[in-house]
């Protein structure tokens, strides 16, 4: 009966029952959308984090970021050549080709005795080192020395170089290249930046790379070199075997580089013993981070210590804005309208209740009881808000799909602090000198294709409001139809 | 179930006659606009099972508010209500409910009929508190409506009803659940004379099977055809002759 009763009630009364349920509907599919973005947008901004900072990555140890000093900012290559460098030509011209591997520029080195520091702590799963360096590689003919005094400088000393290119002047003729390089700890697979490479050729660095001349290149990288397997690469003035390529993340991400050798070799190479430029951390569980963190900024007070959620914060582009958009006006947006889809659920609820007062008090008269009453009532509130609640799940996934279909891609740049970042390409030089500064630029956007994720838990929470809405006019409905008086119900029709 | 032998205007009552009905210094006073209303002032009655009862008065002297009390749908503010020998005054809410569930049938001057549901469902409804079996609730429904000749009408919505079906409807409904007694608060007032007529006949039918009948009206015709009549002016209940 109370099934056949409330069929008759709803489609006799298809206009409340469409309003009530259009409401809902258009609540729950604005619910669904705004909780689709929010979790697109924070899968998409994860996504960002794990190319820029890594994968598995908690917590990152960089050293403490300085204010430049006036002049030459650390890092980066510096060419200095003496008379005997290179070969005299018939014209004059000293024919000279240096390759030299510093430190990233933007990049601070500390000392790798941290690592030790950082996985003895209490909390700490996994802890790398690795350190950021710059390969820079000078070939060219210069003029003659006469002409420039001794030590003169290059061009570009303090400005910074374009990619490549060649530079004539005085009579010289040079390119200067750079790519970057990065020294990892082989013997770590558990975190570090090789972890969110993808291997397509080769092998990645082990253990036993430790001490040798191996590298693994990046794909892009090993493309645009035309660089394959046991192919050769002039690495600081030593030659190294390419053992592996990989797809990086991101090219542009803060954890990725052109080459990747063994952490030893590059602080070999680079006169920086025992230094690193950045720790990957990753915590035994998401509720130690906090923790590990506080403990190691009091182990280690000299450097500057990181979470995701720090770094999340220095993301910035259009993911920011549309992770800022979700979460203020989406939400709020989203709030609104289920707040008034309630409201006029109750409120259409409690004016229907007063229509049918003559209704209720028949009802009454002949003898159903209250809580037969307000079953009905709530009955016919749940089930429109219900069928509100469907038509809205399915508004809502459409929604989802048309999103995904334009695929929106937003751009996501992370702020760097004080890790080591990619370096650039050195670029041309075209004035008459002996040595050159090259700089980099580092460049951390990444481009994310926002793609919204439908989850069941999703639809379940839609069709929980949608009920909760449908309880809550129907019990208010209800409650309210179950105190009119028969006699006065009665009456008020008579 | 009683011993009330019944004429077209005396009876006779004895100490095995069972007392449908039962008032004593019944007082019901309600505010209305700010202002209290004595709808009751007084009321000793008592109506035997198996009567024809017909109250009349005037507009406002306490005649819906008498058939309330008699219908357990109210309680007095003082005195004592018995129905079927159970005192409402004290009784709850879901007592009262369920005396009107089994014991008492409602017939209303404007029908009360729910519009979107069939002749049919509608007498289920006043069956709906009995908790009966699907089978045995529609059964009885139909039963009620072939008792008032409208089984051809069954499946049609009130809408699809002439005035007179539609109080025929209201009447299966009422009489669905074999209650103790009637009610009626002007079953005639929408209906021309020949209708009236046909329902009244209806109501004597069912008084003469032994069912009590208690029936507010201004109709003097429909009044004439009560076994017997009262009068309810300014809150007093008098017998008329």
């Amino acid at each position: 009966m109370f099934i056949r009763y409330l069929r008759r009630e709803l489609s006799g009364r298809r206009k409340q029952t469409a309003i009530i349920a259009a409401a809902m509907a258009l609540a729950i599919a604005l619910v669904i959308i705004v909780n689709a973005l929010s979790a697109g947008v924070r899968d998409a901004q994860s996504s960002a984090l794990e190319s820029v900072y890594g994968l598995g990555t908690d917590i990152t140890v960089t050293s403490t970021p300085t204010a430049p000093t006036a002049g030459r900012a650390p890092g980066g290559a510096r060419f200095e050549f003496d008379g005997d460098a290179g070969s005299t030509g018939n014209d004059g011209t000293q024919e000279v080709s240096q390759s030299l591997l510093s430190t990233a520029r933007g990049s601070a080195t500390f000392d790798s005795d941290a690592v030790k520091t950082i996985s003895s702590t209490e909390g700490v799963a996994a802890a790398s080192g690795v350190l950021s360096l710059t390969n820079s590689t000078f070939d060219g003919e210069l003029p003659q020395r006469s002409a420039m005094g001794d030590n003169a400088q290059a061009p570009g000393a303090s400005g910074v170089a374009p990619p490549e290119g060649g530079g004539m002047g005085g009579g010289g003729q040079f390119d200067v290249n750079s790519f970057t390089v990065m020294g990892v700890d082989s013997a770590a697979d558990a975190i570090g930046p090789l972890t969110t490479a993808t291997l397509q050729d080769g092998r990645l660095l082990t253990a036993d790379d430790a001490g040798k001349n191996n590298v693994v290149l990046d794909a892009a990288y090993a493309t645009t070199e035309e660089l394959k397997l046991a192919d050769k690469l002039d690495i600081g003035g030593t030659k190294f075997t390419v053992v592996g390529i990989v797809a990086g993340s991101g090219a542009d991400a803060e954890s990725a580089s052109n080459t990747y050798i063994p952490l030893d070799v590059a602080q070999k190479l680079s006169d920086s013993a025992d230094k690193i430029s950045t720790v990957y951390v990753q915590a035994a569980s998401a509720s130690a981070i906090a923790a590990v963190k506080s403990d190691l900024q009091t182990a280690l007070p000299d450097n500057a210590v990181n979470t995701q959620e720090d770094l999340a914060s220095t993301v910035s582009g259009s993911l920011s804005t549309a992770s800022g958009l979700v979460s203020s006006l989406g939400t709020w947006l989203s709030i609104a309208v289920l707040a008034v889809a309630f409201l006029l659920a109750i409120l259409l609820t409690l004016s229907g209740v007063s229509r049918r007062t003559r209704e209720f008090g028949t009802l009454k008269a002949i003898g159903w009881r209250n809580s037969s009453i307000v079953r009905q009532v709530a009955g016919e509130s749940v089930v429109q808000s219900v069928l509100g609640g469907i038509l809205g799940v399915i508004v809502g996934l459409v929604g989802i799909v048309i999103i995904n279909v334009f695929s929106p891609t937003l751009t996501a740049a992370a702020a760097t602090t004080g890790a080591g970042g990619p370096g650039g390409m050195g670029g041309p030089g075209g004035m008459p000198g002996a040595a050159t500064a090259v700089t980099s630029a580092a460049s951390n956007a990444v481009n994310v294709v926002l793609n919204l994720p439908i989850t069941p838990t999703v639809i379940i929470l839609a069709v929980a409001i949608s009920i909760a809405g449908g309880l809550l006019a129907g019990v208010l409905g209800g409650w309210r139809a179950a105190r009119l008086r028969p006699a006065e119900a009665l009456r008020s029709v008579a | 179930m009683s011993e009330l032998t019944q004429t077209d205007t005396t009876i006779t009552t004895s100490q095995d006659i069972t007392m449908m009905f039962r008032l004593e210094a019944v007082k019901k006073s309600y505010l209305q606009k700010g202002r209290t209303v004595h709808a009751l002032n007084g009321v000793d009655l008592e109506i035997p099972a198996g009567q024809l009862v017909a109250i009349q008065g005037p507009t406002g002297g306490g005649k819906s508010t008498m058939l309330q009390m008699l219908g357990a749908l109210d309680r007095p503010t003082s005195g004592t209500v018995s129905v079927g020998g159970k005192a409402i005054s004290t009784l709850g809410d879901g007592a009262l409910a369920d005396i009107r569930a089994h014991d008492i049938g409602f017939v209303f001057q404007h029908y009360n009929l729910i519009p979107t549901l069939s002749a049919q469902e509608n007498v289920e409804m006043g069956l709906a508190p009995l908790k009966l079996p699907a089978e045995e609730r529609a059964m009885r429904a139909a039963a009620a409506l072939a008792s008032v000749g409208l089984v051809e009408r069954a499946t049609h919505l009130p809408g699809e009803l002439s005035g007179g079906q539609q109080q025929r409807v209201a009447i299966a409904r009422a009489l669905a659940k074999n209650p103790k007694a009637l009610l009626a608060d002007e079953p005639t007032g929408n209906l021309d004379e020949a209708t009236r007529d046909e329902i009244m006949e209806l109501f004597v039918q069912l008084w003469r099977e032994g069912l009590t009948i208690v029936m507010v009206t201004h109709d003097s015709a429909v009044a004439a055809r009560a076994q017997r009549r009262l009068r309810i002016k300014d809150g007093k209940i008098t017998e008329q002759v």
